[in-house]
């Protein structure tokens, strides 16, 4: 018996992080998404920094004397909105709002549509029929109108904004899982692992769940600036966060009043907003890439007797 | 190898090819230092294992293997296919080297019907009406053994079974009359019986149309029924060169020895079976020298220096590339 | 062989496995949804399997030797037909009374791509059984994956490495080692070779060979490679349409093939030397098989076979030893070939 020298060989998960250190745009999309994430955590320092709350008037010095609030300058870097509140400061806490409600809902409808769409293939059959129906069902509600209704009946707040969110989209990923595992399913390795005896859970847990789990990030990632996007949108309608939080979508709402003499109300939270969303859209088809079997499987076979 | 009288241009003369790619762990040398002839009227077979380079060599020929560093000389009729333009290429893709692939089933566009499929092909060399070139893809599929080729060619690919669909692909290919036809594993996926009526297939239209064939596969009783002259192939070099018959009388590269003996036969039960030791080579980063310098069990201290391919003694025409055969032994 | 049914009086059975008049219908999907359509996969199948011998089972596309395999070790459920393990009846085991029996059957797939999750670690792979049944966990276990690793000749250190970090045969060999883990009496071989190097196939044959010699274990082997089979069975079993159509000693299969299919087969199989098949009087099987969905009276072979009479068409032969052969040597066809006849029309009464 040879003694055991501790290898710890590049797995799939190293090679992935290995490419994505690779690819220039993940990178800067990284980084982009990072500077945000410190940005939001960073939110009070700003307010302290410049003296502003996020939802403090300054009527004397951010409007003007006919009531124009003021644009980017010396007191407020980003200018100041109608109310004469603090762009920048707005800003920096609508940041907090987007990434939270973005993150949050994507994590929730990935893992609802994760359970649902696993076990509908897994076990088949009728339950298979039952929750294949629902998420066809949920799929094909008119989401928008359905969001506002809801809103409006429980009134907008940012939980109800993440509950809604992952409830339009869970079905989408539960879907995609269901077809990955209906596939998976009949591949040799889970037919060894029954030829010796493993029941479900074991079969789940250390068969499929890790096989599936690169399209449930990619997934993730690539739910997260429409998340993001959606907030905005509810927000913008009235029915997301409430006012006075700053979010980035109500403070586009309310530059629409603006937007012909403050060109800073609509460039800014505007440019947050694409900033985040692009930066997640380009991180999601990276890991994607990543995640590719064909690339996986073309190195492999380049690899061919390294062993 | 006999050259054609005529004029002493060969049908194509491939000289030192090499086939490169470049991955994101390194270059992957597919095909290094490759050169054969091929006359009208006769077969090639390229035999060799996975990584060889078999495929990736003639696909090389004709531009079909995308992303790869091509150099070397590819003489077809005396002219550079390597260096051909795009648009002349592809009018020597089908009217002059025709392929057919391992797997029929995915070699048809699944939502046309084949018919269809031979007709567009068609058109797309020759100015024909589609009702001309409609009759002539039914002509074509009766030719290849389709029954009721009448009825059949309006089918969709997943009516037909694998057999038929290679038979299909096969149509297809000759559609144009090629000099030459690239079969590339066109058994592999086949059950032996259907194996044999698709060799059988390609050896009466090759006689028929007078094409020169490229049959390439990993099996040797495959090529030892179709061939007439074998190049063998390992790790993207050719360790071996021949006619079918000298190549089994007289097999001289301790390669092709070893996988000759590594299988278990037919008619007669042999005890043990002596497999080639080790494992296939990493296309990336090979060690200099003799590419199964690795596994061979006669490598001796020069085979670290990579032997050319040689004339062995006798025979006209068998070479190989081995420090222990060739020049040193004749 | 029917008959076998009967089971043996004295404790040790001979038999390690009896399968008798297996049937294994799969509903398919049809065009009309009203229309529900059956395939039968395997079709009435019965034989045995005699402890420590290797049985080859060959066949062309869709004959239904891997779902006979899977049948065998209870992957599938069966449809009809009975199941003998060690004279256990497993027929409608459930799968938690079928757990205690999963140590001692295996099953070694053909795809050694498709056969190891991708995602997990060989050790971890390889020590699966051990985990499944609690036989050991910890150092112990790695440790027994160490050792099956050096059994079948595997790099022990390389417990921690992933399925893409081998070749297809060293890929074979984790796979192999995983199905020993428990020390199984059966394994089932679904192509084992079939997708590996000619170079490579001899070692993986080889390996399965002295396993067997020293583990004292009985082979199914699934091929649909004759040569393959001829090497490693003792006897052999030829399927067609769901339905053995000859099984004989090895030797005798392929010196006197009775089945005309069998004959067709094996002439259908390139040889090593060059213009070999002119000389050797070819019959190559016209068409491809008929599909398992049309209904089939008669012989399953009638429409292919050269010597095919009005009786083949009515009557569904038996596999049953023929007279003059030796008892060993079962055959299903009214005409079967004399020695050394070659499988043209049939020339007389035959049977």
């Amino acid at each position: 018996m040879t003694p055991v020298a501790p290898i710890r060989p590049r797995g799939p998960w190293r090679l992935a992080s290995e490419r994505i250190g690779r690819d220039r745009a993940a990178i800067a999309a990284i980084a982009t998404i990072l500077l945000a994430a410190l940005v939001a955590v960073a939110a009070p320092l700003f307010a302290a920094l410049t003296g502003h709350g996020p939802a403090e008037q300054f009527i004397e010095t951010g409007l003007s004397s006919n009531g124009i609030p003021v644009g980017p300058g010396h007191e407020f870097w980003l200018g100041c909105d109608g109310l004469g509140r603090d762009v920048l400061v707005r800003v920096v806490y609508g940041a907090r709002i987007s990434l939270l409600v973005g993150v949050l809902a994507s994590l929730l409808a990935v893992v609802c549509g994760a359970v649902v769409g696993v076990s509908a293939a897994w076990y088949g059959g009728t339950l298979d029929a039952l929750l294949s129906r629902l998420m066809d069902a949920v799929l094909s509600l008119p989401y928008l109108l359905l969001a506002l209704a809801l809103a409006a009946l429980v009134g907008p707040s940012t939980g109800i904004s993440v509950v809604v969110i992952a409830f339009f989209n869970w079905a989408a990923v539960g879907r995609v899982l269901r077809g990955e595992v209906l596939a998976i399913r009949e591949r040799e390795y889970v037919q060894a692992a029954r030829a010796l005896g493993a029941g479900h859970a074991r079969i789940m847990f250390v068969e499929i769940l890790p096989v599936v789990a690169p399209t449930a990030i990619v997934y993730a990632t690539l739910l997260i600036p429409s998340s993001i996007g959606f907030e905005a949108t509810l927000s913008f309608l009235g029915l997301g966060v409430p006012p006075p939080t700053p979010s980035w979508g109500n403070m586009l709402a309310d530059a629409m009043a603006y937007y012909k003499v403050a060109w800073w109300l609509l460039l800014f939270p505007g440019a947050a907003l694409l900033a985040i969303t692009l930066a997640f859209n380009v991180l999601g088809d990276s890991v994607r890439d990543v995640f590719d079997p064909r690339f996986e499987r073309s190195v492999a076979r380049a690899r061919g007797g390294a062993a | 190898m006999p050259a054609p009288a005529a004029a002493g241009v060969r049908l194509l003369d491939v000289r030192d090819l090499a086939v490169s790619f470049r991955t994101p762990d390194g270059i992957v040398e597919a095909v290094r230092g490759l050169s054969f002839g091929l006359d009208p009227g006769r077969t090639l077979g390229l035999v060799g294992e996975s990584g060889s380079g078999k495929s990736v060599a003639t696909a090389a020929l004709v531009g079909l293997a995308p992303g790869a560093q091509v150099t070397g000389l590819a003489l077809y009729l005396g002219r550079d296919l390597l260096t051909l333009p795009a648009e002349e290429l592809r009018a020597v893709r089908g009217r002059g080297v025709a392929m057919i692939f391992q797997s029929p089933m995915t070699s048809l566009h699944p939502l046309y019907p084949v018919g269809w499929q031979i007709v567009e092909m068609i058109r797309a060399h020759e100015p024909v009406p589609t009702r001309q070139a409609r009759a002539r893809a039914i002509e074509l599929l009766g030719h290849v053994g389709i029954p009721r080729a009448e009825r059949r060619v309006d089918d969709y690919p997943h009516q037909y079974s694998g057999g038929m669909l290679q038979r299909a692909m096969i149509a297809m290919a000759i559609a144009l009359r090629p000099r030459i036809l690239v079969a590339d594993e066109p058994t592999t996926a086949l059950d032996v019986s259907v194996q044999a009526q698709i060799l059988r297939l390609l050896a009466g239209l090759q006689r028929e149309l007078g094409m020169a064939m490229i049959l390439i596969t990993h099996d040797l009783g495959v090529a030892a029924e179709t061939a007439d002259e074998m190049l063998v192939m390992y790790a993207g070099r050719a360790l071996e060169q021949a006619t079918t018959p000298d190549l089994f009388a007289r097999p001289s590269h301790p390669y092709t020895r070893a996988l000759l003996r590594s299988r278990p036969r037919l008619d007669a039960a042999v005890a043990r079976l002596t497999p080639v030791p080790g494992q296939p080579p990493s296309l990336i980063a090979l060690p200099a020298g003799c590419p199964f310098r690795p596994r061979c069990a006669e490598a001796v201290e020069r085979c670290a220096k990579t032997p050319p391919l040689v004339a062995i003694g006798g025979d006209e025409g068998h070479d190989a590339a081995c420090w222990l055969v060739g020049e040193g032994t004749a | 062989m029917s008959a076998a049914a009967a089971p043996a009086a004295a404790p040790p059975d001979p038999l390690l496995v009896r399968v008798t008049g297996v049937v294994k219908e799969f509903a398919t999907r049809s065009a009309s949804p009203f229309r529900r359509e059956r395939l039968q996969a395997v079709a009435g199948v019965s034989f045995g399997l005699r402890r420590g011998e290797t049985l080859g089972l060959v066949g062309e596309t869709g004959c239904g030797k891997s779902t006979l395999a899977r049948c065998i070790v209870r992957l599938h459920e069966l449809t009809a037909g009975e199941l003998l393990f060690d004279g256990a009846d497993l027929s409608r085991a459930t799968q938690s009374e079928l757990r205690p029996f999963r140590r001692r059957m295996q099953m070694v797939f053909q795809d050694p791509y498709g056969s190891l999750n991708p995602r997990r670690r060989v050790g971890s792979i390889i020590g699966d059984p051990f985990a499944i049944h609690d036989v050991a966990a910890g150092r112990e276990r790695m440790r027994l994956v160490q050792v099956l690793m050096d059994l079948v000749g595997l790099n022990p250190e390389h417990y921690n490495r992933f399925p893409a970090e081998f070749s297809g045969g060293q890929r074979q060999r984790i796979a192999i080692a995983r199905a020993l883990a428990l020390r199984p009496e059966l394994v089932v071989c679904d192509e084992p070779v079939s997708a590996l190097d000619v170079s490579i196939q001899a070692q993986i044959l080889n390996l399965l060979v002295d396993l067997q010699r020293e583990l004292g274990l009985t082979y199914l082997f699934i091929s649909h490679d004759l040569a393959v089979v001829r090497h490693v069975s003792d006897r052999v079993a030829v399927m067609y349409l769901g339905r053995i159509v000859e099984l004989a000693p090895a030797g005798l299969l392929y010196a006197s093939a009775r089945h005309p299919y069998t004959a067709a087969l094996l002439a259908a199989v390139p040889a090593f030397e060059p213009g070999a098949r002119s000389r050797r009087a070819p019959l190559v099987l016209a068409g491809d098989p008929p599909s398992p969905l049309e209904a089939l009276r008669g012989c399953r072979f009638h429409a292919r076979c050269p010597r095919a009479q009005a009786r083949c068409r009515a009557e569904e032969p038996a596999l049953e030893s023929r007279v003059g052969d030796d008892p060993g040597h079962l055959t299903a066809c009214h005409f079967p070939l004399a020695d050394g006849e070659a499988p043209g029309p049939a020339t007389g009464s035959g049977a």
